[in-house]
């Protein structure tokens, strides 16, 4: 099948297998890696990026789903050679130790920037609960987070 | 001339060099790998836990298209090794583990058929095309029924399923006989899935052209693997290059030549193609290291009053159905630390190791001193209970005091300096002890049952050689070169393999401060055995310890000569001359200076520029080596409530205050503590890989298995010490373990704690909210 699609701001064209997963195709077709895969049930969330602006799973997403759609991936955070504010905050907080889960956690933290409000410690720990982490414990995670968007 | 570098940068919250690449999507991990022509190996899996295997047929499977071969345990018999197991150690009965199964496999998740194909759907396809017949055959995963004469046999050639059995320690039985009061008990420390969140992988390149092969392998060891994966191929070691790129945590579990992993490299050799393998999460479960899986029998010999004279365990552990490298190492480590942080006389532990039919056990964060710790600090909750004594009474009145050390144990270690009370008394200012009794009381007249657990631990990192040089791992120094280019930058070469341990930023942390640069002026390598001549890798808190240390004396021998060669350049004795912020220069006068970038651009001149006797260049290797383990100890706090409507436990508060020797970045500090208190917490309340009356896991996804996710936990109030350890120059401790050593007993003893007016006097973890529930239900009947 032929799937047209925006990804990090740049049109994709592609033929693609029906059953092929969206982070198959960012990782092993377009080379963006910084997508992960770090389970096979869709609960830890690493596989994270954001469809039309919303965060999704891309492990549970066909590449046929995102035709016609506006992708972005970690690697369309930072701005010209600048970390975005929620990739510095985790830079500044050590919210990150072996990165594995990082871009899965940074791509959906990001949906707490756009509320109405700054979100307090719990508020971010629930808003968490679609990624897992093994090393960090999650406590400066939400620290990153919580700065970034009192920043924003 | 700048002074840019900051006056202390060894204790410095500097933020990591390695965040970058990381926090962009720009690290390089083993699936991120594409080489040209490469191959997917995909492995075919036992859903039986004991079988003997009829036939394999793969007919349909290699007739697909895009598939190149498929491999079936016989086929891999003709030209592989066995899977090396138990470090080739003699006297522990290793019992062959085949890479594929070959007539029998012997746990959920074992590999029978391997597929080559040319992308990982058409290898899955192919998979699931292979058709395998099977002869069940009954399974044991119970370790005291494996024992039994009635259980089934795993491995024929052992003939029973006692796979060894060891005393470590001295004489108890006179002293528990002497004893005013004995106290009994038995304690489970559950099997957990250390589940890393990057699963394993490996790719493998061949070059037969070069005679190389290269193998990049999510791995804590490289140096350890190249070892091992060349023994295993017959192929000599020198042209095997083992990179570990970035690796997405490892806890123990990534230190173990595996099956698949050699499978690749064998594979790629044999076909001349690059072959990539990566673990999905389901078969992670299965098949990467599980880990603890003891129990503990206790006879404790005390005085009235609470003084420790003896204590003895029974300790049944759980090898799995094979060993991994250094599974049965598990239960000689706890054993070696049953004593904990206490003065008990007599002690020993009697082991019997068992194989069921499981997945094999092997490190995981905290190996051996976590299962110690849990044991002792919950059988001192045991003893105060029994002999109406206070938890923290009992507790003052059998730690090591500061002028013990250095203190031997019964069993073997000695712990070499400490300060027990420096953090339990820091611990109970913290969080207002008499307060949060009185907050405890004033619940309870309300209903509402609050505990407060306590953990006095003390523990042991970055281990020395082993005398006699056999097993997995014999030696344990490390190795760092330091070197200066003639632009002034700097190099540093270490044998260690950090995953997520901030070494690099520790390592430029410490080279910078002897050299007077910045830290982005040190560049670390690291994990590239072309790169690395000889390195131990990073495991039991050893990087910094001893990692560290041979980099500060590799940094000093540089900033030594550099100092004697801007003395010679200054005119001046060297004596005089000092390194302040980036510059070389006169005590007596600061403003005759020379920066290092311009004694370095002279450290490369010929013989007649340099000092008398001086060479070129601007280079030290240090090697360091560890006279004996760092003791490494605090205590950690957890303050819990309990909802009897509910079983649910709450952290209300949890402190740790752990002694670190030295820190050099408290901030990389900090965070090891968060991951092992995260992880240590999950094992308490809501971790557990069981099994069923045929063998089957319970746990085979993240759908059964509960890793905690950030609702799950508290804000953890962490504290350091610093107390030098004698053991090291760096003065430091080990730390990266902690969390999961102080955690569980902590957590355990506050909601036992909390129990207590309703009854309950023992849990086993984990305490998920259907134990809870369930024993406050039982007490009450």
């Amino acid at each position: 099948m032929n799937i047209s699609l925006r990804i990090n701001g740049r049109p994709v064209e592609a033929e693609v297998e029906p059953r092929l997963l969206l982070v198959h195709f960012l990782r092993e077709r377009l080379r963006l890696t910084g997508t992960h895969i770090g389970c096979d049930t869709s609960q830890c969330g690493a596989c994270t990026v954001h469809l039309d602006d919303r965060a999704v799973k891309s492990c549970t997403v066909l590449a046929v789903q995102a035709d016609g759609c506006e992708i972005t991936t970690i690697e369309g955070m930072a701005a010209d050679g600048a970390l975005h504010p929620l990739q510095a905050a985790f830079q500044e907080h050590h919210a990150l130790q072996c990165g594995f889960c990082t871009p899965g956690i940074v791509m959906a933290a990001h949906e707490l920037l756009g509320r109405d409000h700054v979100p307090g410690e719990p508020e971010i720990r629930v808003a968490l609960e679609g990624n897992r982490c093994r090393c960090t414990g999650y406590q400066n995670i939400v620290a990153a987070i919580r700065s970034a968007c009192e920043r924003s | 001339m700048t002074r840019a570098t900051p006056a202390d940068l060894v204790g410095a919250r500097l933020p990591r060099i390695e965040d970058p690449r990381l926090v962009t999507g720009r690290g390089t991990f083993v699936d991120d790998l594409q080489l040209p022509g490469m191959l997917h190996l995909d492995v075919l899996r036992s859903p039986h836990a004991h079988a003997r295997i009829r036939d394999i047929d793969a007919r349909e499977a290699r007739a697909l298209p895009g598939v190149l071969a498929v491999y079936t345990g016989r086929d891999l018999a003709q030209f592989l090794k066995a899977v090396p197991s138990a470090g080739g150690m003699e006297g522990f009965n290793a019992p062959q583990h085949h890479v594929l199964a070959v007539d029998r496999v012997r746990f959920v998740g074992e590999g029978v058929a391997a597929v080559l194909a040319r992308d990982r759907y058409i290898a899955r396809d192919a998979r699931e095309l292979i058709s395998v017949t099977y002869d069940a055959l009954p399974a044991v995963t119970d370790p005291e029924i494996a024992l039994t004469l009635e259980a089934p046999v795993l491995h024929d050639d052992i003939g029973s399923n006692r796979a060894f059995e060891l005393r470590i320690g001295n004489d108890t039985e006179a002293a528990i006989a002497a004893a005013d009061r004995v106290v009994r008990g038995r304690f489970v420390n559950q099997r957990v899935i250390p589940n890393t969140m990057e699963t394993r992988g490996a790719v493998a390149l061949f070059e037969p052209w070069e005679d190389r092969l290269t193998v990049w392998l999510s791995t804590q060891a490289p140096h350890l693997m190249r070892r091992e994966f060349a023994r295993f191929l017959d192929y000599p070691e020198h042209r095997l290059r083992v990179i570990a790129p970035d690796v997405g945590g490892a806890f123990g579990a990534k230190n173990n030549p595996y099956a698949e992993e050699l499978l690749a490299a064998a594979l790629a050799v044999r076909h001349q193609i690059p072959v990539k393998w990566i673990e999905e999460r389901s078969e992670h479960m299965l098949v990467t290291s599980h880990a603890r899986a003891q129990t503990v029998e206790l006879s404790a010999g005390v005085r009235a009053d609470g003084t420790l004279l003896a204590l003895h365990y029974r300790l049944v552990a759980d090898m799995g159905a094979y060993y991994h490298a250094i599974t049965h190492i598990g239960p000689m480590m706890t054993a070696t630390l049953m004593t904990g942080a206490y003065r008990i006389p007599h002690a020993a532990t009697d082991i019997v190791s068992v194989f069921t039919n499981t997945t094999p056990t092997d490190p995981y964060r905290g190996f051996g001193r976590a299962e110690a710790a849990y044991f002792i600090e919950r059988t001192m909750d045991l003893i105060a209970h029994e002999l109406g004594l206070e938890v923290l009474e009992l507790r003052r009145r059998n730690l090591i005091r500061p002028d013990e050390f250095p203190c031997a144990t019964p069993t073997g270690h000695v712990h070499e300096s400490g300060n027990f009370q420096l953090c339990l008394d820091r611990a109970l200012a913290r969080l207002d002890y008499e307060g949060a009794r009185r907050e405890q009381a004033k619940l309870r007249a309300a209903g509402r049952y609050l505990g407060i657990g306590f953990a006095t631990h003390a523990w042991r990192a970055g281990f020395p050689s082993v005398p006699g040089g056999k097993g997995y791992i014999t030696s344990g120094w490390e190795k760092t070169t330091v070197s200066v280019d003639p632009a002034g930058k700097v190099r540093a070469v270490i044998g260690t393999s950090p995953h997520g341990q901030g070494i690099v930023t520790t390592t430029a942390q410490i080279v910078a401060q002897q050299l007077g640069v910045l830290p982005r002026d040190v560049r670390v390598v690291h994990s590239d055995t072309d790169a690395v001549a000889q390195g131990n890798g990073t495991m039991g808190s050893r990087s910094l310890v001893v990692g560290g240390s041979a980099t500060l004396l590799a940094a000093q021998q540089v900033r030594a000569k550099a100092i004697r060669l801007a003395a010679h350049l200054l005119q001046l004795d060297p004596q005089r001359v000092t390194l302040e912020s980036a510059c070389f220069s006169d005590v007596g006068d600061p403003a005759r200076c020379i920066t290092l970038a311009e004694v370095a651009a002279h450290a490369f001149a010929g013989p007649r520029d340099l000092p008398e006797g001086m060479e070129p260049c601007l280079e030290a290797t240090a090697l360091f080596e560890p006279a004996n383990f760092a003791t490494c100890f605090g205590t950690h706090v957890c303050v819990a409530e309990v909802d009897p409507e509910t079983g649910m436990v709450a952290i209300r508060r949890y402190l740790a205050i752990d002694d670190v020797g030295r820190a050099v970045n408290p901030t990389i500090v900090e965070g090891q503590i968060h991951g092992g208190l995260a992880q240590g917490i999950g094992q308490a309340l809501m971790e557990g890989a069981g099994y069923d009356v045929t063998g089957q896991p319970l746990a085979a996804s993240f759908l059964e298995y509960a890793t905690p996710r950030a609702s799950d936990l508290p804000h953890f109030e962490v504290e350091l010490t610093e107390t030098p350890s004698t053991v090291n120059p760096l003065g430091a401790r080990g730390i990266g373990e902690a969390g999961t050593i102080g955690a569980p007993p902590a957590v355990v003893n506050a909601v036992l704690d909390a129990l207590a007016p309703l009854g309950v006097r023992h849990l086993d973890m984990p305490l998920t909210p259907q134990r809870v529930w369930r024993a406050i239900r039982d007490a009450r009947a």
